[in-house]
C-alpha cells in the first residue's frame, strides 16, 4: 500500500495543486428534494453526496420506539457506480459502521428528547466518491438536518486530514487516500467538540495531535461555507414570499 | 461496547456519586485495567487461538488459514477476513442473527488494529501470484461481556495471531511454520464521563457514558488506528489526554502479556 513511486508534492504542491492544508472547492445548495423535509447536494472536490432527511416521524418497527426521545437512524449507502469498480448494491460491512459512526457524529446536537416516540431518519447517498465521502455525507447530512427544521444545539461539520510523503495533509484526494500513510477523519460543532474521531494508518503521538488540529481548522471553514449555504436559501424565500413550495431543480 | 444495556438510576447514581470521590465500583483507579489472563492455543483444530479474560469479560478468538484466490486488485498479498460473533449466551442484550452494527463495528476494528499496523506481512502469505496466496480468518467469539469486549478481543487476535501455525503440510504446501509477525497492536479504551476518563470500563460503566475513544497503537508507540464511538463528544484536550494514557497502557499490556 505505502511502496509507491508517486511523487505526492510538486513544487510544494499537491498533486491537484493544492497546498497542504487546503481544502478541496466545496459546493453546497440547499432544499435540493422535493419530497424530503430536508435535503442537502454537496460536492466536496470529486465527491458527489445528496442527504435527505425525513422526519421527526412514526417509527417502523414500533419496538424500536423510545419513550423519552426520538431514535436517529443514518443510512450510508454508496451508488454502485460511484466508484472505479462497480460496488455491489445494498448495505456492506464498511456501509454500516460508517452509517453508525455518521449517525453518532450528528446524534449529540440533536434534541431528541422534543419528539419522544418518534424517529428521524437520515438518508446519504453517495453518488460519486473520490475519497472523504463519509465527511461529504455528514457535512450534507447536518445541512439538512437543519433544513427539516430539526431542533439543534449546533452544528456539525466534517472533514479528513491525512499523512501522504510524512507531511500531514487536510482533505486528502483518492490518490493520496490510497497510497497515504494514514487517515484522520473528524467532526465537530463549531465550539470545537469533537463528534466523530476515526483514524487508520500510521501517526505518531505528535502528528496524530497536529493531524486532529488541521482536520479541526478544515471543518471550521467548512462550517462557514454550511452557515452560507443555509443563510442563502432562507433569505431568498424572505426575499420572494410565497415562493417556498415552489421546487426549483437546476 | 453494550450499547443496550439497561441499568438503574440508583446504580447509576452510585456510580456518578463514586466518581465525584474519584473513585470507581471496583476500586480501580480511573486508568488501570482489570486483571488481564491469556491463554494459547486452546483450540486444537484451530490454527492459533487465545482465551482472553478481561476481568470477568471473555473473549475466545481462533485463527483458521486456508488456500485461497487473492483479492484482484492485490493479486501479491495474502487475505485477512475478520469477523466477530456476538452470541446471545454472552449478554442479555445480544440477539441471535446476523451481526449488527456493534458487532461489525467490534470486527472492523479488531481487523484495523492487525491490518494497519502491518503486524501480518501479507506478502509472505503469497502462494503463486494472482492464483493462490493464505487466507487468515480470525473469528472472535464473545463469551461473556462484563464490559470493553474491544479491547479483549483485540488482544485475543494478536494473541491467536502469534500462536498461529501456517498448516501448509495440510495442503501439500511444504512443511508447516509459525506464522512470523512483524508487531504487536494493543488497542486501549477509554470512556468520558463527566471530563472524567476511565480507561478499561466495566459494563455497568460503558452503561452510563455515552462516549468512548479506542486508541490502537503499535510496538514503536506510534497510533495505527482510532474510532470515537457513542453518542457524546470529545474536547481535543480529552483525546490527547487519553492518547497518552493509552499508549503507556498499551505498552504496559503488551511487555507483560505478549512480549514475555
Amino acid at each position: 500500500m505505502d511502496e509507491t513511486d508517486i511523487s505526492f508534492f510538486k513544487d510544494g504542491l499537491r498533486l491537484d495543486g493544492r497546498k497542504a492544508d487546503q481544502l478541496r472547492p466545496v459546493k453546497i445548495e440547499v432544499g435540493v428534494l422535493a419530497r424530503a423535509d430536508g435535503s442537502c447536494y454537496i460536492e466536496m472536490g470529486g465527491n458527489k453526496v445528496i442527504a435527505a432527511v425525513y422526519g421527526p416521524r412514526e417509527v417502523h418497527p414500533r419496538h424500536l420506539q423510545e419513550a423519552t426521545r426520538a431514535i436517529v437512524r443514518y443510512r450510508y449507502n454508496m451508488a454502485s457506480f460511484s466508484v472505479e469498480d462497480r460496488k455491489r448494491p445494498g448495505p456492506d460491512r464498511r456501509s454500516q459502521e460508517l452509517s453508525k459512526v455518521s449517525r453518532e457524529a450528528l446524534e449529540p446536537v440533536i434534541l431528541t428528547s422534543f419528539f419522544p416516540r418518534s424517529v428521524i431518519d437520515v438518508f446519504v447517498e453517495v453518488l460519486q466518491a473520490d475519497a472523504g465521502t463519509r465527511t461529504a455525507g455528514i457535512n450534507a447530512a447536518a445541512v439538512a438536518l437543519a433544513d427539516a427544521g430539526i431542533p439543534m444545539k449546533s452544528m456539525i461539520s466534517s472533514c479528513a486530514a491525512g499523512k501522504v510523503a510524512d507531511t500531514i495533509i487536510l482533505d486528502p484526494m483518492k490518490e493520496e487516500d490510497n497510497f497515504g500513510q494514514a487517515d484522520l477523519p473528524i467532526a465537530m460543532t463549531p465550539g470545537g467538540d469533537i463528534t466523530l474521531l476515526q483514524m487508520d494508518g500510521g501517526l505518531t503521538p505528535d502528528e496524530f495531535q497536529r493531524a486532529v488540529e488541521m482536520a479541526m481548522k478544515g471543518a471550521r471553514d467548512i462550517y462557514e461555507m454550511q452557515r452560507e449555504a443555509l443563510v442563502k436559501k432562507y433569505s431568498q424565500m424572505v426575499e420572494q414570499p410565497g415562493r417556498e413550495e415552489v421546487h426549483v431543480c437546476d | 461496547m453494550s450499547v443496550t444495556n439497561v441499568i438503574s438510576e440508583i446504580k447509576k447514581d452510585f456510580i456518578y456519586n463514586l466518581l465525584l470521590k474519584g473513585e470507581r465500583i471496583d476500586g480501580r483507579t480511573f486508568d488501570q485495567y482489570r486483571e488481564i489472563s491469556i491463554q494459547r492455543d486452546v483450540i486444537r483444530k484451530a490454527e492459533g487461538s487465545a482465551l482472553v479474560k478481561l476481568g470477568s469479560s471473555q473473549v475466545l478468538v481462533g485463527v483458521k488459514m486456508q488456500p485461497g484466490e487473492p483479492f484482484q486488485d492485490t493479486p501479491n498479498k495474502g487475505v485477512i477476513i475478520t469477523n466477530a460473533e456476538l452470541v446471545p449466551l454472552a449478554s442479555p442484550s445480544f440477539e441471535p442473527g446476523p451481526p449488527n452494527e456493534v458487532g461489525i463495528e467490534l470486527a472492523r476494528l479488531v481487523d484495523r488494529g492487525v491490518r494497519e499496523s502491518k503486524a501480518v506481512d501479507l506478502e509472505a502469505l503469497c502462494i503463486i501470484p494472482g492464483k493462490q496466496v493464505w487466507i487468515i480468518f480470525i473469528d472472535v467469539h464473545i463469551l461473556d461481556d462484563c464490559g470493553n469486549i474491544l479491547d479483549a478481543a483485540s488482544l485475543g487476535a494478536i494473541a491467536a495471531l502469534m500462536s498461529t501455525k501456517v498448516p501448509a503440510a495440510r495442503y501439500g504446501l511444504g512443511e508447516d511454520y509459525i506464522l512470523p509477525l512483524r508487531d504487536i497492536p494493543i488497542a486501549t479504551t477509554a470512556i468520558e464521563f463527566n471530563d472524567v476518563l476511565m480507561f478499561d470500563p466495566g459494563v455497568d460503566e460503558e452503561a452510563i457514558a455515552n462516549t468512548r475513544l479506542t486508541i490502537i497503537s503499535t510496538m514503536n508507540g506510534n497510533i495505527c488506528g482510532s474510532q470515537k464511538s457513542g453518542t457524546g463528544m470529545l474536547k481535543p484536550e480529552q483525546v490527547h489526554r487519553i492518547i497518552d494514557i493509552a499508549c503507556e497502557k498499551a505498552k504496559e499490556i503488551r511487555e507483560k502479556f505478549l512480549e514475555a
